[in-house]
């Protein structure tokens, strides 16, 4: 494997590591050392769930521009893409498990699912687009298992069981191949949609919360998750495959552009929620806002969301990110990391009113106390590490080990 | 008549009321509640009533008395509402539950049950009147005292079984559980008031069926000085507060 693969195995080998301590504490002690409770129910790991599954819906959306779409431009990171997201949800799924109560009964959703819940819809979603992503993955790369199956490394040996008895590793079959993926990828369109537009509706839907209760929730999740999903593919495309800021310079260029676009479309939508919700004076509309902005985590808002995932990337990409490859890989990881802060700024700022004033002060103990500010724990923040660890590992295998770069015509054998 | 005789014959009054609504089927009764903010003193006896009854941990807090200051020093009154589930018509508790842990019953207590609930906490991001807890696994005073007390892990009757909870099993239900009032359901079944009913001493709280027009608590939500809890939202709560 190359070196920057090696990097990107230490620090999720690392990782888990040191976030093993938080594991342990949280399998043994369940919910007792998070920093939230029953005023602020989701915090910190359902921030990280939106954030994974959004990173998800948007490197698949991309992918379907090559395989539905026919967008050629995109071809060279159409594999990754797919892969990408599976990762990203394989995390998504372990962040929202860890933050069960019950993580044993999470199979209780499968047995006995109440459809009126949107909670109930995402998961059997989840599951479907979990084996369409794993279906259309194996298409696009089956005949380059069957061309790598022969030797005798380690790597040829994984690509015989992988490959699942496939042997012809020719063009044509691959062409064939490219077919199905691309009804996949069709049904695989409108499935994204559809859970990531559920994980909106799931925060739309509580008439408890006025900052989450609109319409406008879902389509934010959509446009937020194509723009955290298209930035981390970029980056993905400059500084992952090898040379790739300069190899494939026009995609990541694309990229770019099609990032850019969808940073402006983001920025469009949270202006309108913004003026809308402050110019009124119910508490409920205008303090998630007013806290957003000026309240004790202002710099979330600021420096993450504005600064690094909209504002940096946004001048980078219309100066010198419009030639250089390298400046739109740099502008598209400045911005996956600030989409944290946009994501943080959905969850929490729904709690930042109280359900019926003056309930903050009528009883106060662990973990129903609404005066204290939400901080998370050192426990929350190791089980973060350790999730994203197990991230950084498996995308670190799946590059060195998988044929994630199509081989040109002829090239293999 | 003095005051405190009164109290008693309300009581006395619910109690038959009660015994009434028992003998009907299930599915024929609507509990409710009415509270008399004119009588309510604030002394969170109901808060405390429920407490002990309920054997509620650190964090789950099944009711609360919401004060509320009015007024500038030196024109202040106080005033209190006392909030326990409101036991809705139309709960958005139940409705977003993805595994029909909480729900409904036809005589309109919405319950939790403990053996399925896998403790996503969308109940209590739906709950419009911060109802519902999560019960995190806090005790009051293990690793504060050298002994666990023994009112830490003396067992609750909710729901008709018995619950224990001790520290070194934090991941057995109804820990890892949202947990709520249930109108003190296990002991209408024993056919006793909630025990905020019971311990009320200002008379403020009634107890009933709503179904039954000559109960205390029917006649109380027909009172043209009743209002309930974000009565906006469609959730048609069954506690009824007298103003």
């Amino acid at each position: 494997m190359r070196k920057r693969l090696w990097l990107l195995l230490g620090i999720g080998i690392l990782a888990v590591l040191a976030g093993s301590v938080g594991m342990v504490d949280r399998i043994r002690y369940g919910l007792l050392h998070v920093g939230y409770g029953s005023p602020v129910p989701w915090a910190l790991w359902v921030v990280f769930y939106i954030y994974f599954i959004g990173l998800s819906a948007g490197a698949f959306l991309i992918s379907s521009l090559v395989y539905v779409f026919g967008m050629k431009r995109f071809e060279p990171v159409g594999r990754i893409a797919v892969f990408t997201a599976l990762i990203a949800l394989l995390t998504a799924l372990l962040f929202i498990w860890v933050d069960l109560g019950h993580m044993e009964r999470f199979a209780e959703v499968f047995f006995r699912p109440d459809f009126e819940s949107p909670l109930a819809w995402i998961v059997w979603l989840y599951t479907a687009y979990l084996v369409l992503l794993l279906a259309e993955a194996w298409f696009l790369m089956r005949r380059s298992f069957a061309r790598g199956a022969s030797g005798q490394g380690f790597k040829s040996r994984l690509y015989r069981v992988l490959a699942l008895g496939t042997k012809d590793g020719s063009h044509e079959a691959e062409e064939r191949d490219l077919r199905v993926v691309r009804v996949l990828g069709a049904i695989g369109v409108p499935l994204a949609i559809a859970f990531h537009g559920g994980t909106g509706t799931v925060f739309a839907v509580t008439i408890a919360r006025a900052y989450w209760y609109s319409g406008l929730f879902p389509l934010l999740f959509l446009v937020s998750a194509l723009a955290s999903g298209g930035a981390l593919l970029t980056a993905v495309a400059a500084f992952v495959i090898p040379n790739g800021y300069q190899k494939n310079k026009e995609t990541v260029l694309a990229l770019g552009r099609l990032l850019l676009g969808l940073i402006f479309i983001e920025v469009l939508m949270e202006v309108a929620e913004f003026l809308v919700s402050l110019y009124g004076t119910a508490p409920s509309h205008f303090v998630p806002i007013h806290e957003q902005l000026f309240g004790p985590n202002w710099w979330i808002f600021w420096v993450l969301g504005l600064g690094f995932a909209v504002g940096i990337p946004s001048v980078l990409l219309v100066t010198v990110g419009r030639r250089s490859g390298l400046a739109t890989g740099l502008a598209a990881l400045i911005s996956v990391v600030g989409f944290v802060g946009i994501r943080w700024n959905i969850v929490l700022p729904g709690f930042a009113t109280a359900e019926l004033p003056g309930i903050e002060t009528a009883f106060i103990e662990p973990h129903l106390n609404y005066i204290a500010r939400y901080v998370p724990t050192a426990m929350e923040w190791l089980v973060s590490v350790f999730a994203i660890g197990i991230a950084f590992i498996l995308f670190a295998l799946g590059v060195g080990l998988l044929p994630l770069e199509r081989e040109a015509e002829g090239a293999a054998g | 008549m003095p005051v405190l005789l009164q109290v008693e014959n309300m009581i006395l009054r619910m109690h038959e009321d009660l015994d009434r609504a028992l003998k009907k089927p299930m599915h024929e009764r609507h509990w409710g509640m009415a509270i008399d903010l004119l009588k309510c003193v604030g002394c969170n006896a109901c808060t405390i009533a429920c407490k002990s009854e309920n054997k509620t941990p650190p964090g789950v807090s099944y009711h609360v008395v919401i004060e509320e200051e009015i007024g500038r020093y030196p024109n202040v009154t106080r005033r209190f509402l006392p909030r326990p589930c409101q036991q809705c018509e139309h709960p958005p508790c139940t409705k977003v539950c993805p595994v029909n842990a909480t729900y409904r019953r036809p005589d309109g207590i919405v319950i939790v049950n403990y053996d399925v609930c896998i403790g996503c906490r969308y109940c209590l991001a739906a709950c419009p009147y911060g109802a519902r807890s999560f019960d995190f696994g806090d005790f009051y005073t293990a690793g504060q005292t050298p002994t666990v007390a023994a009112y830490d892990t003396a067992p609750a009757y909710e729901y008709g079984r018995k619950h224990s909870r001790t520290p070194d099993r934090r991941n057995e239900s109804p820990i890892g559980n949202a947990r709520k009032c249930t109108f003190c359901l296990h002991r209408l079944e024993a056919g006793m008031l909630p025990a905020c009913i019971s311990t009320c001493i200002g008379g403020a709280r009634i107890f009933g069926d709503l179904n039954d027009p000559e109960s205390l608590v029917a006649q109380a939500a027909s009172s043209p000085r009743v209002m309930r809890l974000k009565e906006e939202l469609g959730t048609e709560p069954s506690v009824y507060y007298l103003l």
